[in-house]
């Protein structure tokens, strides 16, 4: 495997709500009433079941409790031994679910309040990410200027699958204040299950669904580029959490091609797709989905046609990989520094 | 792609001159509305008339992302004497078949009888349609094959209708498309495996079709363009569904064909797969073996749309990856998006690699003679 460095950034890493109940000092006394006299139960998204071998790595899994519910474990995990400057929490706690605007406000504001008291105060290495309420706009826009006058806040985060494509123009105010706010958008593996998780409808299995996450990106891309979000958001940095990174580059050649093709549907994309990804999307690297040879991941990175396109990420507490050993065999010295450090602090404002 | 690259076509084709090819994605149109009539009863001209088709989509006539030029097809292409871009015989042999001479040539009819709600109708459209390739098109030209077009929701009836053909040398595959009610690995779809694995055609699994989903992991989305990117994205999805539902592994002896989806994502959904079986294998015992070996083994790609990296030899890598052997030429002939064979690929590749690229992997696949 390639050498880790010190002082690297991982963009990707999981705090575990222990359960709804732990919310609850961060609720008003409406809510806190709506959760238990209606008898709430644990949010929990069939993305990430607990007990699922993607959930957490073996070594990585507490006695008792969810995984990476414990600051002493992250730290002891990957914080400490990975020497890193900053990890940026991602918090998959799953109030994207739930229908109603108001009650998914009111779970995403405790949420952040609860990251910001039980893990930011507690670890000056950590950063965090703005959950939002996706229900209402109005109330996301909301949320995210309210979040942001915290610096440790580096991020907006958003779900992969979600309940309408990302380029949507309804959305679009959300990109306002993330731009103006210097937050990357962060989007994330997961479904909120509004839509059935494949573009072909409800496959049976968990794995069917984990390894549509990447067609779910891919879509998702499409979306945002046609849309037209960085033409009216250039300085807007979109980072595809959790989402593979072997289907870039073919990917790319296809939208190119299409893009030459039908351009006249979307006149407003006046850059290529591809010039556009490499100027305002990112990827973080855990889960690296390509085989363990190095000669095809050199391929990989050729292909790419950019040194500046992954972050590092360990996916803690996700079972991607084991040991110590987040970096695929064949990166360069060179690329390992873009990777862990100088590509994540390009990505990240608030990071300097 | 479109009717400027036609005027230096010949000037610029060498290849075609000498070079024997396979053409894996052809499709033929109906002339007039009211084409396959004769080979519907009585009863379903009339529903057609009153009712039309109900489709899993809204729009009567027509897709809901309006393509890009009429019936997505060359403006070039239209036949002298009338008629839709595809829908002349005549006209498909002086402007695709001779000039590029194309040996082989696989019929995929689309907007026939799938993607239908009334399942009783879709068979019927499919029985006619099928009838309709052999009479108008495989009888008058012995270079065109048909596929077998079947009721896709009711695998039973789809099942007795590849059975009917079974034998008939007119046809060499079955034909779905990438989206239905349900991903493709799914039970109802069964009957149709087991039914051209017995009948030793190769099941072809086409882009398009209407099964009521968004066509998106998050909802509908508002472009053309991304339906046609998004054709990627349907197909990796419903071949991870009949992987991970353990068609292949059921099915041993059967043979997919991924049509006009691309082929440059087939690596990376292969690994994906590896790599999360490694990890979630005890949710799906029936799959037996890493899925790269099943897709390696049992799926073959068309190659129209092909992939456009800016560096060409990039593409090479990704050929290496799924196997020279695996890829059948195609144009999409009448469609827009044509590839012109003498441009698809560039020099550097082995005279064998060539070969079987145009021709050799479709003529054994399909089971034609040499």
């Amino acid at each position: 495997m390639a050498s880790l460095i010190a002082g690297g950034i991982d963009c990707d890493v999981h705090p575990a709500v222990p359960h709804l109940t732990s919310l609850l000092p961060y609720l008003n006394d409406y809510w806190r009433d709506q959760v238990t006299t209606r008898g709430m139960v644990d949010l929990v998204s069939q993305s990430y079941p607990q007990n699922s071998p993607i959930t957490a790595r073996p070594d990585w899994r507490p006695e008792s409790g969810k995984p990476g519910e414990s600051l002493e474990a992250m730290q002891h995990h990957v914080l400490d031994p990975f020497q890193l400057s900053y990890a940026i929490c991602n918090p998959l706690y799953g109030v994207q679910m739930v229908f109603s605007e108001d009650l998914q406000a009111a779970f995403c504001r405790a949420l952040n309040d609860w990251l910001v008291k039980e893990w930011l105060d507690r670890d000056k290495r950590l950063r965090g990410s703005i959950v939002i309420p996706t229900q209402s706009v109005e109330k996301a826009v909301a949320e995210i200027e309210r979040c942001a006058k915290d610096r440790r806040f580096v991020q907006v985060l958003m779900l992969v699958m979600s309940d309408t494509p990302l380029g949507k123009r309804a959305l679009w105010p959300i990109y306002e204040a993330a731009e103006r706010l210097d937050l990357p958008i962060g989007v994330h593996a997961g479904s909120a299950y509004h839509n059935p998780p494949t573009a072909v409808g409800w496959g049976s299995y968990h794995i069917e669904d984990y390894v549509g996450q990447a067609q779910a990106f891919q879509t998702q891309l499409t979306s945002a580029i046609v849309e037209g979000v960085f033409a009216k958001y250039p300085r807007l940095k979109m980072v595809m959490l959790e989402s593979g990174v072997s289907w870039i580059a073919p990917y790319l050649w296809r939208l190119h091609k299409f893009w030459r093709g039908v351009r006249m549907e979307t006149p407003w994309v006046d850059r290529a797709p591809l010039e556009l990804v490499r100027s305002n999307i990112r990827f973080s690297l855990q889960p690296f989905d390509a085989p363990p040879e190095p000669e095809t991941l050199i391929r990989l990175f050729e292909h790419m046609q950019s040194d500046e396109l992954v972050l590092f990420s360990t996916d803690y507490p996700h079972w991607q990989f084991d040991g110590q050993d987040a970096l695929p065999e064949g990166l360069s010295p060179d690329l390992v520094r873009k990777i862990m450090i100088d590509n994540p602090y390009a990505t990240y404002p608030r990071l300097k | 792609m479109n009717i400027q690259f036609r005027e230096n076509q010949e000037a610029a084709s060498p290849l075609t001159a000498k070079t024997a090819i396979a053409d894996c994605d052809i499709h033929p149109a109906r002339a007039t509305r009211t084409e396959l009539y004769p080979y519907l009863a009585k009863r379903w001209q009339h529903h057609l008339e009153i009712y039309g088709v109900h489709a899993y989509q809204g729009m009567m006539e027509g897709p809901p992302y309006p393509k890009a030029q009429p019936n997505a097809s060359r403006r070039d292409a239209y036949p002298p004497e009338g008629g839709p871009q595809g829908s002349s015989l005549s006209f498909m042999q002086k402007q695709l078949l001779d000039p590029n001479n194309v040996q082989l040539g696989v019929l995929n009819p689309l907007n026939t009888g799938q993607g239908i709600r009334n399942h009783e109708l879709s068979a019927a459209l499919c029985s006619a349609i099928n009838d309709w390739q052999i009479d108008k098109w495989t009888s008058k030209d012995k270079r065109l094959k048909a596929s077998i077009v079947v009721g896709n929701e009711d695998g039973l009836s789809a099942a007795a209708e590849i059975r009917e053909r079974a034998g008939d040398k007119n046809f060499v595959q079955v034909l779905l498309l990438s989206r239905n009610v349900e991903p493709l690995g799914q039970r109802r779809y069964w009957p149709i495996y087991q039914a051209a694995e017995e009948a030793g055609l190769p099941v072809g699994v086409h882009a398009f079709g209407f099964g009521g989903n968004p066509i998106t992991p998050s909802g509908w989305p508002s472009y053309y363009i991304e339906e046609m990117v998004g054709h990627s994205q349907c197909q990796q999805s419903a071949l991870a569904s009949i992987v991970l539902e353990g068609v292949f592994e059921r099915f041993p002896k059967l043979k997919m064909v991924m049509i006009e989806a691309g082929f440059g994502w087939a690596p990376s959904l292969a690994w994906r797969l590896d790599k999360a079986w490694q990890r979630l294998r005890s949710e799906v015992p029936h799959v037996k073996r890493p899925p790269s070996e099943y897709i390696r083994e049992q799926v073959w790609w068309t190659t129209q749309p092909m992939e456009d990296p800016e560096r060409r030899e990039d593409l090479f890598d990704v050929i290496k990856w799924i196997g020279w052997d695996k890829l059948l030429f195609a144009t999409d002939y009448p469609h827009w998006d044509y590839d012109e064979p003498s441009r698809v690929l560039p020099a550097g590749v082995s005279e064998a690699n060539r070969e079987a690229f145009y021709l050799g992997n479709a003529k054994k696949l399909y089971g034609i003679a040499a």
